[in-house]
């Protein structure tokens, strides 16, 4: 497999568990527009417990739990004050969630300010690709179960839920905090395969990017953010290819121009996401057997 | 006196803030609709601008294209965003719609214009550069206090006409229920492109501003300019214009005396803090009365 080829996995990788954490709470209808906070306090905690030089020199089998829960803890924590608000205040709420982690991490010099970290263990794609399937057989599980029919209940109709007995607020928290331990999740694991972590990587665009992945896969299957994050690290990739293939330089330069441009289509044309409950019937049951009775 | 000089320097900053903050907190308080086009918007104007100008045109010239391709683009805005959010489909995510394609749009307009213009950040020569005065040894500059002045007249205005004319109650009655705005004889659908005139007009004109105070601008420039209004407003109340006024103001001050006193990176933590604190505990904003989407908290 070439670098390259790698390369493009490992973010793809990333981007997949990444994902899942801004689609856990999505999918019971609460938007998390700070997913970079999560990530950077996974990221730091991990480099700092497993580097060598200037951390403590665990293993990073100890590590990489150790930052994904400790990063579930802080979001578990955080998850009381912002599910106070909804909406445009939830996602602002979470904007400034992250503004905060970055600004105090930018301040710590204990790791490195605003200079970065390194992280000394390098791992290649053996801890990252079983991490990422687990993460995705995770989520498929969790969404089948009990707690996860919760979950898109409130997604779609949080007031009936409640009055059907559902402990909506129990469930909210549950699904922030799932997705809280997979973004400390993503972090860490960022780290041992770039080997070198700074705040300036995990900004506004960041977080944005990340909410685009889960709103255009879809937040009402699992599915979703598996398509929404193979569709962003695929496409830029794509556009590049033909760009190249063709020598047409203006598909090489227009490709995230091009990239805004199917964003803004498939708002138009497809609003809940690549992935719905129809679509997938359509794709795995040949034959829906036709009820003479029709409900509702 | 330093200290003064520097209150002087982050009321004009202050100024650019306010306009974006209010164009922030008009689209938020009638639409419940978080509009990230505004850095975009506020960007291309003043890219266009220096263009322009660079191109040999007048500024003046110059600055009228710039506001006339933020409005325009602000309107096709209108067509992709707001427009397919009165589809119901009835779930929570559903008022993420406009959000999705309004950031699609950002990415869009960042990237035609990193690929006409590229990334590096450009000198505007302003005609007045030069224009200031001083009185008892703090400098005023004379582009910056216009602004300034321009800023609150224009919001003053702004506050008039949503009070006063029949628009106003049009647009108000909009922000609290469209549906029942319908019934009583609102055209919605000719009422809402006027909510993204204005705002393509305040970002269009903030942008012009700073390029013109601070005689830079970069593809990257509308970015910070938004991220501080959006601080501004939610201080200030989300849909309170005289609220993004005075938000727009203090976060301008924030940022010169701190940068002043510790460096730029420690003053965010203090201040997004406020931030959250506001946002979950006291939404209406600092100073409580909204004018515009009451009943939204």
């Amino acid at each position: 497999m070439s670098a390259y080829m790698t390369g493009i996995i490992i973010i793809l990788c990333l981007n997949i568990i990444i994902a899942y954490s801004v689609f856990l709470p999505a999918a019971a209808g609460q938007l998390n527009l700070g997913a970079a906070g999560f990530m950077i306090i996974g990221a730091y905690m991990d480099a700092y417990l497993s580097s060598a030089d200037e951390g403590l020199g665990l293993p990073i089998a100890l590590t990489i739990p150790a930052a994904a829960l400790f990063t579930g803890l802080i979001g578990f924590l955080m998850s009381f004050p912002i599910l106070r608000t909804k909406g445009v205040y939830m996602i602002l709420a979470t904007f400034a969630f992250a503004e905060i982690v970055a600004g105090i991490v930018l301040n710590m010099e204990v790791v490195g300010g605003a200079s970065g970290f390194p992280v000394t263990t390098h791992t290649e794609l053996e801890v990252l690709l079983p991490v990422t399937v687990g993460v995705v057989l995770f989520g498929f599980y969790l969404i089948s179960t009990r707690f996860g029919l919760s979950m898109r209940s409130i997604h779609d109709d949080e007031s009936v839920s409640l009055l059907f007995g559902v402990n909506t607020h129990l469930v909210k928290v549950g699904a922030f905090t799932i997705g809280a331990v997979l973004g400390g999740l993503a972090g860490a694991l960022y780290g041992h395969q770039f080997d070198y972590i700074e705040v300036q990587n995990w900004g506004i665009l960041f977080s944005i990017y990340v909410l685009l992945y889960v709103l255009i896969g879809g937040t009402q299957t699992p599915w979703g953010p598996l398509v929404g994050a193979m569709f962003f690290t695929f496409i830029p990739e794509i556009l590049r290819a033909v760009g190249d293939a063709t020598g047409i330089e203006l598909f090489t330069e227009l490709r995230f121009a091009a990239f805004g441009v199917i964003i803004v289509g498939m708002m138009v044309l497809r609003p809940e996401g690549i992935m719905t409950r129809t679509f997938l019937e359509l794709l795995f049951r040949k034959s829906t057997p036709k009820s003479d009775i029709k409900l509702s | 006196m330093l200290i003064l000089q520097q209150i002087v320097n982050g009321l004009m900053l202050g100024s650019v803030y306010v306009m974006v903050a209010v164009a922030f907190t008009l689209t938020i308080g009638m639409l419940n609709f978080l509009n990230f086009t505004i850095p975009a918007l506020f960007m291309v104007s003043a890219m266009i601008t220096w263009a322009a100008t660079a191109a040999g045109f007048h500024w003046l010239v110059a600055a009228t294209f710039g506001m006339i391709v933020a409005i325009l683009a602000s309107l096709v805005i209108e067509r992709f965003t707001y427009r397919y959010m009165k589809a119901k489909y009835g779930d929570a995510t559903e008022h993420a719609l406009p959000l999705v394609s309004s950031l699609g749009f950002l990415i869009i307009f960042e990237h035609v214009v990193i690929m006409i213009w590229g990334t590096d950040p450009m000198t505007f020569n302003s005609p007045f550069a030069h224009a200031k005065f001083e009185i008892s040894g703090i400098i005023f500059g004379i582009p910056q206090l216009i602004s300034l002045a321009l800023s609150l007249v224009l919001v003053f205005g702004l506050s008039l006409l949503l009070k006063k004319t029949q628009l106003g109650r049009a647009l108000r009655s909009i922000a609290e229920k469209p549906d029942t705005a319908t019934l009583m004889g609102v055209d919605v659908g000719k009422i809402v492109p006027v909510v993204f005139v204005m705002t393509g007009f305040l970002c269009a004109l903030a942008g012009i501003l700073f390029t013109v105070n601070y005689q830079h601008v970069s593809p990257y420039i509308g970015d910070h300019v938004a991220t501080n209004a959006i601080a501004g407003m939610v201080i200030g109340g989300l849909g309170n214009i005289w609220g993004a006024i005075a938000g727009g103001l203090l976060i301008g001050m924030v940022e010169v005396l701190s940068i002043h006193f510790w460096g730029a990176d420690i003053i965010k933590v203090p201040v997004w803090t406020l931030m959250l604190l506001i946002l979950v505990f006291r939404p209406a904003g600092l100073f409580g009365h909204t004018q515009i989407g009451k009943g939204k908290f």
